[in-house]
C-alpha cells in the first residue's frame, strides 16, 4: 500500500480527509480532471497547479495507443513525460474499449477488441492492464473490471460482478509496484443491492488501498444512482478512500460527498467548455447564446478565477466555438469551479457546516425551491436537513 | 507615444525607442510608461489575445519586448458590437491587459486578407471569416473609437504585385484619401499610423510615402508587401518608401515574416514587424531553433528529418523526436523549454492536443523576440550588415550540412 488516508473531519456520513499519495497530498472530497492523452485539453501543467488541481486522470487505453506505455516508461513515467509533479491516476482501459469500440467483447480471459490501428483482434487481460499501468506509473491504478451498462438487467450483471471479483485476484498478482502505486478495486453489480453487497464484501476481503464504485453515470435514473452510492459507501471500510467513477456534475458530487464518497472524475467540465458552456452556481451558462453578446458581466460574478476577473461574457461569447482561446478560457474557469467545489466541500465538512453549504448550493441551483426529489431523498439518508431550501411541495420530477 | 532613433548601423538600419506614456485618461490600474526598443515585434493576435497563449501565461514572455500586441478590428465584426466595447471601456479593459499596448491594423494576414477586386472608391474589401466584406472609413473609425487602441493604422487599398499600373495608381489615390478621411473622422486622436501602398511600382511607393509624410500622423504603416512580389523586388520598393519618410517617426510593416525578410525590412529602415510567421510555424508543428548569439557558428548535429525542417527550424511532427528527451533549444529560457521535452510535444502533436500549439507559440514567440534583441544589439554595435550576412551564411551552411546529412 502506497497511500495513507487520514480523516480530518466528518459530518454524519460525509468525510473530509487527507489522501497522502506518493506524489502529492490530496484533500478530499476530490475532483480529478481528466487528462486523457497526457494533457488536460488547453491547459498547461502550471495553470493546473495554479487553480489547485491535485490529481489528474490519464486514460490507459489512449496512452497505450499513443505514445505507448513502453515509451512513457522509457522516458521515466507519465509524471516526468508530461512534467506533472502532483498525483496521477490511470483507469484500466477496459471501460474505454467497451465504450469507444463497438467490437469489444468480454470473455473470461479479458477484453477482446479490434485494434484501431490495423483492425486485428487484440486482447486486454487483467494482467496486461496492470502491466501497462505499472509502466505508466500513476499513483493510483485501477483494476480491470467487467463493465456492463447499468441499464442492462438480468444474468449478465451477475456474471460481470463475479468476473470482476475473479479478475481482481489476477490484477493483484500481476501488480509489480505495490509500494509505489495503489491498486483500487471496482465494485460492480449494477443496480442490484444483493450483487453490490457481494462485490463490496469480496473486494474488502482483499484489503486494497482504495475502492471505486463502478458502473454508474451510465444513464441510470438518479434515484437508483444515489442508492447504489449510499449502499456502497456504507459498506466500504471507513479508513480507505472511495471513488465514484465517471461522476460528475456538481450536484452529483455534492450528493455523493454527503453520502460519504471521496473522489470523482469526469470529462464534463472540459468537454462542455469546448461547446461554449460555463459551470456557474446557478447551473450552466451557455456563452454561445446571442444574449451574451452585450452582457458585460463576468461569466460568474462570484468566481475568483483569472477568466472571471478579466473577461466579460460578451468577449467570451466572441471567442467560443470559433477560437481555440474560447475553449481554453472556459476550460480554465470550469475546472476552477470544480476544484473550488471540492475545496468548499472539504472545508465545510471540517468546519461542521456541511448542511449550510449544501443548502446554499441548492438554493442557487434551484432558486424556486424545486430541489429534485432524489436529492431530497439522498440528503435524508445523509442526515442533512435541506428543508430550508426546498419548496413546501417538492416537485417529483427528476 | 514618443519615438526616438538612438542608433544607426551604417546604412538605413536603425535602433530606436518607442515610448508609450501612461495610457490615456482611463482609470487603468497600470498607467506605467512602457518603453519598447525597436526594431520590435508586434505580437499578432486573434481578437486581441495571442492565438494560444492565454493572458495568465503572457507574463512568461520577455518583458517589455512582448508588450506590443497587434489586432484587427475586423475580428469583432461579429459577436460583439462597438457599443458594447465602448460600454466595457475599450480594448484594454475588454482584454484585461492594461500593461500591454495595442496597435490596430485592418488586416491580420491570416484570416482577414485584403481583397483587391472587391475594393472600390467607397471602402476597402476583405476576405474574412464572416465572408467578403466592404469597410468604409466611417465604419472602421467606429471600431477604432470604441476600442481605443494605442495606435491605429488608416484604411488602405492594398493590391497584389501583378496589378496594372493604373490600378496601382488608383490604390495610392484611395489610400491617401482614406488617410485624410480617417484623420478627419478620428475624434479621440490616438496615434495614427498613415498607410502607405504602391504595389511594385517604385514611383507609386514614393508618391504614397510622400503624401503620408505630409500628414499629421505619429507613424507609418507600410502595406502591400507579401502580396506576390519576389524578395529581390523588395529593396528598391522599401527604400523608396523609407527614404521619403521623416526619420523620427516609427515605421510599421505587414507581410514580411521570415527571418530573412525581417532582416531585409530592417536593412531598409523599418522598425515594427508582426508575427504571422510565428502563427504559421506553430500551427504547422514547427519550432524555431536557429542560434541567437551573434557570430556563433553552431552548425553541429542537425536533427535528421525530412519533414520541412531546415537550418532555422525543426518540425516536431517528425518521428525522430518521438524519444527526444530534451527541450527544443538547449538553454532556451522560455516556459516550454524550461518545462517540456521534444518527445512530449511530438506526442501532443500526434494526438492533436491543443497544448502543443500553446507550447510552440510560447517557444517560437520567445525565440523570435530573442532574434530581434540580437538584431538591436548588432545595430547598436554598428554591425548590422555583418549580422545579416552572418545569419544568411550560417543558414546556407546549416542547410548544406543538413541536406548532406539527409542524403548520407
Ligand atoms: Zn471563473
Ligand atoms: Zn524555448
Amino acid at each position: 500500500m502506497a497511500l495513507q488516508f487520514e480523516i480530518l473531519g466528518r459530518f454524519n456520513r460525509a468525510r473530509a480527509a487527507q489522501l497522502i499519495l506518493p506524489h502529492f497530498i490530496c484533500q478530499t472530497p476530490l475532483f480529478m480532471p481528466v487528462g486523457t492523452k497526457g494533457t488536460i485539453k488547453g491547459l498547461t501543467t502550471s495553470q493546473l497547479e495554479e487553480i489547485g488541481c491535485q490529481i489528474i486522470l490519464g486514460n490507459t487505453y489512449h496512452l497505450e495507443l499513443q505514445p505507448t506505455s513502453q515509451l512513457i516508461d522509457e522516458l521515466g513515467g507519465l509524471h516526468k513525460f508530461m512534467n506533472w509533479p502532483r498525483a496521477l491516476l490511470t483507469d484500466s482501459g477496459g471501460f474505454q474499449m467497451v465504450s469507444l469500440l463497438h467490437l469489444a467483447d468480454i470473455t473470461e480471459n479479458g477484453v477482446t477488441f479490434q485494434s484501431p490501428v490495423d483492425g486485428k483482434p487484440m486482447l486486454l487481460t487483467p494482467e496486461e492492464s496492470i502491466q501497462i499501468q505499472n509502466r505508466i506509473g500513476a499513483d493510483i491504478i485501477m483494476a480491470l473490471d467487467d463493465v456492463v451498462k447499468t441499464t442492462i438487467t438480468g444474468p449478465r450483471i451477475e456474471e460481470a460482478m463475479y468476473r470482476t471479483l475473479r479478475w481482481i485476484d489476477r490484477c493483484i498478482a500481476a501488480h509489480k509496484r505495490p509500494n509505489e502505486q495503489n491498486l483500487f478495486g471496482i465494485v460492480q453489480g449494477g443496480l442490484d443491492p444483493v450483487l453490490r453487497d457481494i462485490c463490496v464484501k469480496g473486494l474488502v476481503e482483499r484489503n486494497l488501498p482504495g475502492y471505486a464504485i463502478g458502473g454508474l453515470a451510465g444513464g441510470e435514473d438518479k434515484d437508483s444512482f444515489w442508492r447504489v452510492v449510499a449502499q456502497c459507501t456504507a459498506a466500504l471500510p471507513e479508513d480507505k478512500p472511495r471513488y465514484v467513477m465517471g461522476v460528475g456534475y456538481p450536484l452529483d458530487i455534492v450528493v455523493c460527498s454527503a453520502l460519504g464518497a471521496d473522489m470523482y472524475d469526469c470529462v464534463y467540465p472540459t468537454r462542455t467548455a469546448r461547446f461554449g458552456t460555463a459551470l456557474v452556481p446557478e447551473g450552466i451558462l451557455k456563452l454561445t447564446h446571442s444574449a451574451m453578446a452585450d452582457d458585460t458581466r463576468p461569466v460568474d460574478p462570484t468566481c475568483a478565477c483569472m477568466v472571471c476577473k478579466r473577461y466579460t461574457r460578451s468577449y467570451i461569447h466572441c471567442l467560443v466555438t470559433k477560437d481555440a482561446m474560447g475553449s481554453q478560457l472556459l476550460s480554465y474557469h470550469n475546472l476552477f469551479y470544480m476544484l473550488k467545489l471540492s475545496r468548499d466541500l472539504h472545508s465545510s465538512i471540517i468546519e461542521g457546516r456541511l448542511p449550510e453549504y449544501v443548502c446554499g448550493f441548492l438554493q442557487k441551483m434551484f432558486p424556486k425551491g424545486d430541489v429534485p426529489e432524489w436529492v431530497c431523498n439522498a440528503m435524508e439518508v445523509a442526515g442533512i436537513d435541506i428543508s430550508s431550501c426546498c419548496a413546501p411541495f417538492p416537485s417529483s420530477q427528476d | 507615444m514618443k519615438f526616438a532613433v538612438k542608433a544607426w548601423s551604417k546604412g538605413r538600419a536603425r535602433a530606436g525607442v518607442l515610448q508609450f506614456v501612461s495610457s490615456s485618461k482611463s482609470s487603468s490600474p497600470c498607467p506605467t510608461e512602457i518603453e519598447i526598443e525597436t526594431p520590435a515585434l508586434l505580437l499578432s493576435t486573434r481578437k486581441g489575445l495571442p492565438f494560444f497563449i492565454s493572458p495568465d501565461l503572457l507574463p512568461s514572455l520577455p518583458s517589455p519586448d512582448s508588450h506590443l500586441l497587434q489586432f484587427s478590428p475586423l475580428h469583432f465584426l461579429e459577436g460583439i458590437t462597438p457599443e458594447t466595447i465602448t460600454t466595457i471601456g475599450g480594448l484594454h479593459e475588454m482584454l484585461g491587459l492594461h500593461e500591454f499596448r495595442f496597435a490596430a491594423v485592418p488586416r491580420d494576414s491570416i484570416v482577414c486578407l485584403p481583397h483587391c477586386e472587391g475594393t472600390n472608391k467607397l471602402g476597402a474589401s476583405f476576405e474574412t471569416p464572416f465572408g467578403r466584406i466592404l469597410i468604409k472609413p466611417s465604419e472602421y473609425m467606429k471600431f477604432i473609437d470604441s476600442m481605443k487602441p494605442n495606435s491605429w493604422t488608416t484604411l488602405a487599398d492594398e493590391v497584389p504585385a501583378w496589378v496594372s499600373q493604373k490600378r496601382n495608381k488608383t490604390s495610392v489615390d484611395r489610400t491617401v484619401r482614406w488617410l485624410d478621411d480617417c484623420i478627419a473622422l478620428s475624434s479621440k486622436g490616438g496615434n495614427i499610423f498613415g498607410a502607405i501602398v504602391g504595389g511594385s511600382s517604385v514611383e507609386e511607393r514614393r508618391r504614397s510615402a510622400q503624401e503620408a509624410a505630409k500628414r499629421n500622423v505619429s507613424g507609418y504603416w507600410i502595406g502591400g508587401f507579401g502580396l506576390g512580389e519576389s524578395m529581390d523586388d523588395r529593396p528598391p520598393l522599401l527604400n523608396a518608401v523609407t527614404d521619403s519618410l521623416p526619420e523620427q517617426k516609427p515605421r510599421q510593416i505587414c507581410g514580411l515574416g521570415l527571418p530573412e525578410e525581417v532582416l531585409q525590412g530592417i536593412d531598409s529602415g523599418v522598425d515594427l514587424f508582426d508575427t504571422t510567421y510565428i502563427y504559421h510555424l506553430t500551427t504547422g508543428g514547427f519550432a524555431l531553433t536557429f542560434p541567437l548569439e551573434r557570430f556563433v557558428r553552431n552548425v553541429s548535429d542537425p536533427q535528421l528529418s525530412n519533414m520541412g525542417s531546415d537550418g532555422t527550424k525543426i518540425n516536431l511532427n517528425s518521428e525522430v523526436y518521438r524519444k527526444d528527451d530534451v527541450p527544443i533549444v538547449d538553454g532556451c529560457r522560455c516556459y516550454t523549454c524550461q518545462n517540456h521535452t521534444k518527445a512530449y510535444i511530438n506526442h501532443l502533436l500526434s494526438v492533436n492536443e491543443m497544448l502543443a500549439l500553446i507550447l510552440l507559440e510560447i517557444h517560437n514567440t520567445h525565440h523570435y523576440l530573442g532574434f530581434f534583441r540580437a538584431i538591436r544589439e548588432a545595430i547598436k554595435g554598428g554591425k548590422f550588415e555583418e549580422f545579416r550576412q552572418q545569419f544568411i551564411e550560417d543558414r546556407r551552411e546549416r542547410d548544406h550540412i543538413f541536406t548532406a546529412a539527409l542524403s548520407a
